[in-house]
């Protein structure tokens, strides 16, 4: 109990003091999962809307991978990227591998199906008689697409919170792609790694204390954003 | 309500993208990869020694600390510039492979075979390592291995080698963590393990496995420096890496290794050896 203790006097100590590397750790954490997670939406959103409003042969299949993807094991991500990015792989001429951008690249490929399942899901909820309703009304299918996408604006939040809050509390495409490089690519879930294995677990426990109130913050915000307006 | 939730959500996305770092990708020739062990990394040293090198030579280092196996492995790909490792058998087969060049005597610590204090295999200030490992295996006394070809591992394994013991379940326990966790296993099922110094000395407060076996000749921990051929891959940085090798072996530095972890643990974590070579420890 006395580690717990500790733990919680440190992250108060860590958070109190202003701590540089901490904040850094923490400002890294964010950035990376935020453009993750907003460059899965710019991919996922189009995708799953696609999916809920065409038909074509194949599709149940499309969307089983889908839903698959939703589950998709951080560790497989950060494998292949790896590979992918190593300078002796394919996008080698990058020179991307342990450095944020590649850990964006692993985050948004973990997050972009959760985005698209989501998405599908919400698109697919809004009534049907809606959409032909606009269309009845003569509104082109580019117009349709953009009024149904509003009426799922709600549901799809969650999109938003079940993105981030996977790609932020992942660690093991982080630690693959990022490396752990300190003041570069050491994210609060790769640091805690790192603080548990050389034995200071009470900034373990600080750094898991710090991510949670984070994940929490970011979810209570985009939680006001989405009761407010309905 | 809508738009503004959107304007919203976009002015953080903007935000965002522009408090990137600028500098998040310097050019690659002033930058290097260095492959290296946890045990460097979880001791604190590269944190002192990687800022003092790049302040020095204005490269920028990227560090990846990873078992020495793969830390080698890298290297042989031309993923990495620069290797620290402490496996030296492994390391001359690669030298001898042309895969890795230079192999240079950085420093030593040492590995101790810790256990539980009520010692079943009665191993307590047994001079050799062989001699207590074979105990261990004689008693069926729990062992818990890292399993995961760190440098640890390749000299645990070269050991019972030597003792012409092969360890089985249900007595040997692999862990394949890195050294800490591995501790924290061995103290939970009270069982004997091989670790570095450097690592059991950041876990003395959390562990309660004694030291029981020191000082035998196998059990030195010795670390090489070595340079990645180019020809191992695209765009390996081989003026950078030998860069690193050098500032490793340089007098300024080798200072600094000698009192690193005083003001901490009271002893210091590593002693720097440059200029030796294997034959000064056989």
């Amino acid at each position: 109990m006395d580690v717990l203790a500790g733990g919680v006097r440190e992250a108060l100590r860590l958070l109190v003091s202003g701590d540089a590397e901490v904040w850094a750790t923490l400002r890294l954490s964010l950035l990376v999962s935020a453009t993750g997670t907003g460059i899965a939406l710019l991919l996922g959103i189009p995708a799953g809307a696609l999916l809920a409003l065409t038909r074509f042969p194949g599709r149940q299949l499309v969307v089983s991978a889908v839903n698959t993807g939703m589950g998709l094991p951080p560790v497989v991500v950060g494998l292949f990227v790896t590979i992918l990015l190593w300078r002796s792989g394919p996008l080698g001429a990058w020179e991307i591998l342990y450095t944020p951008a590649a850990i964006v690249i692993a985050q948004a490929v973990i997050a972009a199906p959760i985005v698209t399942g989501i998405t599908l899901a919400a698109v697919q909820s809004v009534p049907p008689s809606f959409r032909l309703q606009l269309l009845g009304l003569g509104a082109s299918r580019v117009q349709m697409t953009w009024m149904v996408l509003r009426e799922a604006r709600l549901p799809m939040l969650a999109a938003v919170m079940a993105g981030f809050g996977g790609v932020i509390s992942e660690i093991g495409a982080s630690m693959m792609v990022g490396g752990n490089i300190k003041g570069s690519t050491r994210t609060l879930t790769t640091a805690m790694v790192l603080e548990t294995g050389k034995g200071n677990f009470d900034v373990a426990i600080a750094l898991s204390i710090l991510l949670m109130a984070l994940v929490f913050l970011v979810n209570w915000a985009l939680t006001a954003v989405q009761q407010r307006s309905s | 309500m809508v738009p503004i939730t959107r304007r919203a959500l976009l002015g953080a996305f903007v935000l965002v993208l522009a408090a990137w770092p600028a500098s998040a990708q310097a050019p690659q020739s002033r930058t290097i990869i260095l492959s290296t062990t946890t045990s460097t990394q979880d001791s604190g040293l590269l944190d002192v020694l990687v800022p003092l090198f790049e302040k020095t030579t204005g490269y920028s280092v990227k560090t990846i600390s990873v078992g020495t196996g793969q830390a080698l492995a890298l290297a042989a790909r031309g993923e990495a510039d620069v290797t620290l490792a402490h496996a030296p058998a492994l390391e001359r087969k690669y030298v001898e492979e042309g895969k890795m060049r230079n192999r240079r005597l950085v420093m030593y610590n040492d590995f101790i075979i810790i256990g539980p204090e009520a010692d079943p295999a009665g191993i307590k200030g047994e001079k050799s390592a062989i001699a207590a490992l074979k105990k261990i295996a004689d008693k069926g006394a729990r062992f818990v291995s890292r399993g995961d070809k760190s440098g640890t591992h390749v000299l645990e394994l070269a050991l019972w080698k030597l003792a012409g013991i092969t360890p089985a379940a249900p007595w040997y326990i692999e862990s394949g963590q890195g050294m800490g966790a591995t501790l924290g296993i061995a103290d939970d099922r009270s069982a004997y393990t091989l670790t570095d110094r450097a690592t059991a000395l950041a876990f003395a407060k959390r562990v309660k496995l004694k030291t029981m076996v020191e000082g035998d000749r196998p059990l030195l921990n010795i670390y090489s420096v070595m340079e990645v051929n180019p020809a191992n891959g695209p765009r390996v940085n081989a003026a950078g890496g030998k860069a690193f090798a050098d500032f490793m072996l340089a007098p300024e530095t080798q200072a600094v290794i000698k009192t690193f972890g005083v003001d901490k643990y009271g002893q210091a974590l590593f002693v720097p050896i440059a200029g030796k070579t294997d034959e000064d420890f056989k």
